[in-house]
């Protein structure tokens, strides 16, 4: 068998085995899908009648290009593309935890002694983490659906919306391997991915820019989830995308990239003492 | 052993530092294929950091070494194709059951499916892990998780195996199953690479020995040569005091005295019949012995002679 054919089958084990984590001790993987959940529940349930006419006065307002009609249609309508976001965000967690787990644990310094593809041991978390997060985010797009939220989307809309979300979740995830690599235990893991995890509150995820104080605005503006959440929000909804696109995927593209590269670098140092 | 077998594992000029902390400071090793090595040191001695750099696992900043016929330097994954690692701190995975991580291991050496569960079973069964084949490793003993350590080890037949410190924290009867495990691995043809504490336990498994200690080695030999670089078996008397101790002296005639200690120390092979010549000798005399030890040299001696401490007090570092 070739090189490169054992260095995906040393990935599919150990994908294996990262899955097989996930499924045994599912509090974590359930958090992920919890805690967006709990976000929607609160901002279109609770906040959500003050959220609405708050955000019809701003779409009154010249400098916003919120569609009062579709504000109408629902907050929740205008609030799903950065829940799911927030999803994926959230779901860096359990990858920083897991990888430094392994990497406090004896295990990987065995796998450092076996002739096996030493990139599959970062490839099993990257893609068992990726198909967390997407099962998430599925997750969380049914509960939305139960809950009123209506797209506008077509099929190929979808799917660009969905490519758009996987980019961003290979980026984060590979933002998260490299933290988990660098953090010394478990809990430091967890919280040095919170940002992750709370920036889309300061983002365009539950209120226009146009309403935010200038400070704030100017943050939400240039933060990489704003232009995320308004393309998804194109796609899903057909609000205007403009440049958004192109800065959101240029944006995934540079965290995945650097995420990448600092997490291999990191990883190739040798066993952490 | 055979006389022309090139060995399985050697080193020349091994160097290596943490910083300002000169850990391994030159060492030479030659481990012939088929044998049992067993490099002996206090806490700090630098065992585990050899066992680190000799498998691959992190890089010496000198130093020579051949493992397997391959040059560590060049080719460490042909040299992790051929050797397994049983670590001082345990690795295996808390998360998964024991069966579920020797297959892991198969699956990782590429064994086929089948084999690789048959295998796995065949290990349980060797290492009484069969009851908790099912369980996660989380809920092992100690002594559980050291035994599926290294059946994961054993997985993929390695030629060279390196144990580090395996017995610490083992029950006396789990420590004589794992000599055992290892003096078949070494009838089967296989080199087994072993640090310990325990002098007994290199005294008992291994061929050769080496004293690691401050960064050197101060000693190496069979257990034997080791045991000849010290005085042989004597006996110890205490008197009660030193008028007693004189006329001891004078009686048994050229012997090693400790004035200070009320103690003579008498060359004797400590069997009953030797013993008894001593003791009528003393009585003839009617010398009082207040105490007596029988001391037959080990290792520990050994430790004590070349190390110029006992292996029990804490060794200063850096
Ligand atoms: N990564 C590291 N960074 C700094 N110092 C280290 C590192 N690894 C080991 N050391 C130091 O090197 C020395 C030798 O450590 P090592 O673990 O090799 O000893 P050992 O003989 O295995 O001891 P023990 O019997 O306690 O296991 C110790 O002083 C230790 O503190
Ligand atoms: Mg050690």
């Amino acid at each position: 068998m070739s090189t490169l054919s054992y260095a995906a089958k040393d990935s599919a084990t150990m994908l294996r085995r990262n899955l097989r984590h996930a499924l045994r001790y599912p509090s974590m993987t359930v958090s992920v899908v919890g805690m967006p959940i709990i976000m929607l529940l609160l901002f279109v349930d609770v906040f959500g009648g003050a959220m609405s006419s708050s955000l019809a006065g701003a779409s009154n307002n010249a400098t916003t290009y919120i569609d009062a009609a579709y504000i109408n249609a629902g907050y929740i309508n205008y609030v799903v593309p950065g829940i799911l976001v927030m999803t994926v965000g959230s779901g860096s967690m359990p990858t920083a935890v897991a990888v430094c787990t392994d990497m406090t644990e004896g295990i990987v310094a065995r796998f450092r002694t076996m002739a096996i593809s030493r990139a599959s041991i970062l490839t099993g978390h990257v893609v068992g983490s990726m198909i967390q997060t997407m099962v998430s985010v599925g997750l969380v797009v049914g509960v939305s659906l139960l809950m009123g939220f209506r797209p506008t989307a077509d099929p190929v809309r979808w799917i660009v919306a969905i490519t758009v979300l996987a980019l961003l979740a290979l980026a984060l995830t590979w933002l998260a391997v490299a933290l988990g690599l660098v953090t010394k235990t478990p809990e430091a893991a967890s919280n040095v991915v919170l940002p992750l995890f709370l920036l889309p509150f300061i983002s365009s995820a539950f209120v226009p820019l146009a309403t935010m104080p200038r400070g704030v605005r100017w943050f939400a503006q240039y933060q990489p989830f704003t232009p995320i959440i308004d393309t998804l929000r194109g796609l899903l909804m057909g609000a205007p995308i403009g440049k958004s696109a192109v800065i959101a995927v240029a944006w995934c593209v540079c965290i995945a990239l650097a995420g990448y590269l600092w997490a291999r670098t990191v990883f190739n140092r040798g066993p952490a003492h | 052993m055979t006389l022309f077998s090139s060995p399985a594992l050697t080193a020349a000029g091994l160097r290596k530092a943490f910083g300002p902390l000169v850990v391994l400071d030159d060492i030479d090793l030659e481990v012939p294929a088929g044998t049992v090595f067993s490099l002996l040191g206090p806490n700090g001695a630098g065992k585990t950091t050899t066992v680190q750099i000799l498998s691959t696992l992190i890089p010496a900043d000198a130093g020579q070494v051949y493992v397997a016929g391959h040059d560590l330097r060049r080719e460490p994954d042909l040299i992790r194709a051929a050797i397994g690692v049983t670590g001082q701190f345990s690795a295996v995975d808390n998360l998964l059951t024991g069966q579920e991580n020797l297959i892991l291991m198969a699956d990782l050496h590429h064994l086929d499916r089948r084999v690789g569960r048959r295998r796995a079973a065949e290990l349980l069964d060797q290492f009484d892990l069969v009851d908790a084949a099912k369980k996660t490793v989380a809920t092992y003993s100690g002594g559980m998780r050291r035994r599926l350590d290294l059946a994961m080890t054993l997985v993929g037949d390695p030629g060279i195996i390196f144990l580090d410190e395996p017995t610490t924290g083992l029950d006396p009867r789990s420590r004589r199953s794992m000599w055992q495990i290892i003096r078949d691995l070494v009838a089967g043809g296989v080199t087994i690479f072993l640090t310990t504490q325990h002098l007994e336990e290199a005294d008992k498994v291994a061929d050769r020995i080496a004293v690691l200690d401050q960064g050197k080695l101060v000693a190496e030999g069979t257990a034997d040569q080791l045991k000849a670089l010290i005085p042989g078996a004597h006996v110890r008397l205490q008197f009660a005091d030193a008028s007693g101790l004189e006329s001891a002296a004078r009686t048994l005639g050229a012997v090693s005295r400790h004035d200070d200690g009320l103690v003579l120390q008498v060359p004797n092979d400590g069997s009953v019949r030797s013993l008894k010549a001593l003791l009528d000798r003393l009585a003839d005399d009617s010398i009082e012995v207040d105490g007596l030890s029988v001391h037959t040299p080990d290792l520990d001696d050994v430790f004590l002679a070349v190390t110029g401490h006992s292996r029990n007090e804490e060794v200063r570092i850096g």
